[in-house]
């Protein structure tokens, strides 16, 4: 695939992982700061996300944008503030990106498994 | 007003250091006025560019206490501060001697990012009809008036940060050709502009826009280029 | 720090804080999910680390983390409105308007949280 098709892919699915952050984040800000009203608690999170296969789908949607779209945006910093060279900077785009989504999805299943009292 | 102006101004090329001249003010007194006084009063081996002095050819474009701009087009009261002025040349571009900066990269620029025209009729066609109210006309319009004068590219952080950046002009040059019905070279120009130093390395901070002498916007221009690429690319034409 | 003349403007510091934000948020997130991945030890081990969270410290890094999250998604909004809409004098404003947003729902954290 040619450079230019390269980059302008990179920007485009930049701009559609944002798209879809937008509305993920507007959520998740609005619950994080209903949810930390008299206090925060495990059982309080568990309660809530534990069994529910909406919140299942909404956080999984959540983690796959974000492994899109995190990598891109530090593409971009490695490549204008260090120099580094692409064949590393890929490795890191790509090592960042697993991280994500391992971490990630070992969060959003652990919670919608979790029990309070376990 | 005090009576005179305490200029400092760059000497050498890459390496070097200010000089310090104090020049007479005068009412109305543009900063190549300044220029031009030290170079025909005190030292006559300063060098600098100019030509039109009336902010027609963009040719005197210097930096002024940090800032990009047209010399002759700069008010001495508007940018002096504390009775001191600093001039040296412009950002990003090699410099030859003292003020004078080397544009060959900058045109360069403009060559590797196809802002040339390619002609697609002889003189035995009948020629096209581009009517001003044509909607892609006036998107070509709002970005034709740019003379090249480097202000833009000097302003810009990403031609600092990336050596190979295409930067503001020669992309906002791009952009009116792409929208230039006369134009056969858009398959050419749209691979050219969005490889690794294309349109898609602009972050849309706006300094050209903010110190363009000519009020353009090489932003909006590239922003363009950004939408007409990402068609392009779902169309498989780059 | 000294900033150039040339770039104390606007939309150059909207530049840099949707950088920093993205940055430091992009950071934080493993770490953030190492915590919620903590329920799968039990409740007890996620409560054990939530309530080291309740330290003033911590709680103001974790208000600092929401304004820098509010504030790159504000951000990023205006970044795609002048690449989708263009650009005008009026998304200058739209760079105050993003960051006022952002210290609001700070503030809203802040306030339900303390």
């Amino acid at each position: 695939m040619s450079n230019a098709r390269v980059e302008t892919k990179l920007w485009v699915w930049q701009r559609l992982s944002a798209a879809v952050l937008a509305v993920c984040v507007i959520v998740h800000l609005i619950v994080i700061v209903y949810a930390v009203q008299d206090g925060l608690s495990a059982a309080e999170i568990i309660t809530r996300v534990s069994g529910n296969f909406l919140w299942l789908a909404f956080y999984s949607v959540f983690v796959i944008a974000i492994a899109v779209h995190a990598p891109i945006g530090i593409r971009t910093i490695l490549k204008e503030m260090t120099s580094i060279g692409p064949g590393p900077t890929h490795m890191i785009m790509a090592t960042f990106s697993l991280v994500i989504l391992a971490m990630g999805f070992r969060a959003v299943i652990g919670l919608f498994n979790a029990s309070v009292g376990g | 007003m005090s009576n005179s102006i305490k200029v400092s101004v760059w000497r050498g090329r890459e390496t070097g250091e200010f000089q310090s001249f104090d020049v007479p003010r005068q009412p109305s007194q543009t900063v190549l006025d300044i220029v031009t006084f030290i170079q025909r009063n005190i030292d006559p081996t300063l060098s600098y560019r100019f030509a039109c002095r009336v902010g027609m050819c963009g040719s005197c474009a210097m930096t002024v206490n940090g800032k990009p701009r047209w010399t002759c087009r700069t008010h001495v009261d508007k940018v002096v501060e504390d009775g001191e002025i600093q001039i040296s040349p412009l950002r990003n571009l090699k410099v030859v001697k003292d003020l004078t900066c080397d544009m060959t990269e900058f045109f360069d620029k403009m060559n590797k990012a196809e802002g040339k025209f390619h002609p697609t009729k002889t003189r035995h066609d009948d020629f096209d009809v581009v009517l001003p109210d044509d909607p892609t006309r006036q998107l070509a319009a709002q970005g034709i008036e740019c003379i090249g004068c480097a202000v833009c590219y000097s302003a810009c952080d990403v031609v600092e940060w990336n050596k190979d950046y295409l930067g503001p002009a020669a992309l906002n040059r791009a952009w009116t050709l792409v929208n230039d019905v006369r134009d056969g070279g858009n398959k050419e120009r749209l691979t050219a502009i969005s490889g690794d130093s294309g349109c898609h390395a602009c972050h849309s901070q706006q300094g050209c826009v903010k110190h363009c002498p000519k009020n353009l916007s090489p932003t909006r221009s590239i922003a363009g280029l950004k939408r007409a690429t990402m068609k392009a690319a779902l169309k498989g034409e780059i | 720090m000294k900033i150039s003349a040339h770039r104390n403007h606007t939309h150059y510091w909207a530049f840099i804080l949707h950088r920093v934000s993205g940055l430091l948020l992009a950071i934080f997130l493993p770490a953030h999910f190492y915590v919620l991945g903590l329920a799968i030890e039990g409740e007890a081990a996620m409560d054990g680390f939530i309530r080291w969270t309740d330290a003033p410290l911590v709680k103001g890094a974790e208000v600092i983390l929401v304004i820098l999250l509010a504030a790159h998604l504000t951000g990023g909004l205006r970044l795609m409105a002048v690449e989708f809409i263009g650009t005008r004098e009026s998304s200058k404003t739209a760079v105050a308007v993003g960051a006022g947003i952002s210290l609001v729902v700070g503030l809203a954290f802040l306030f339900n949280v303390v």
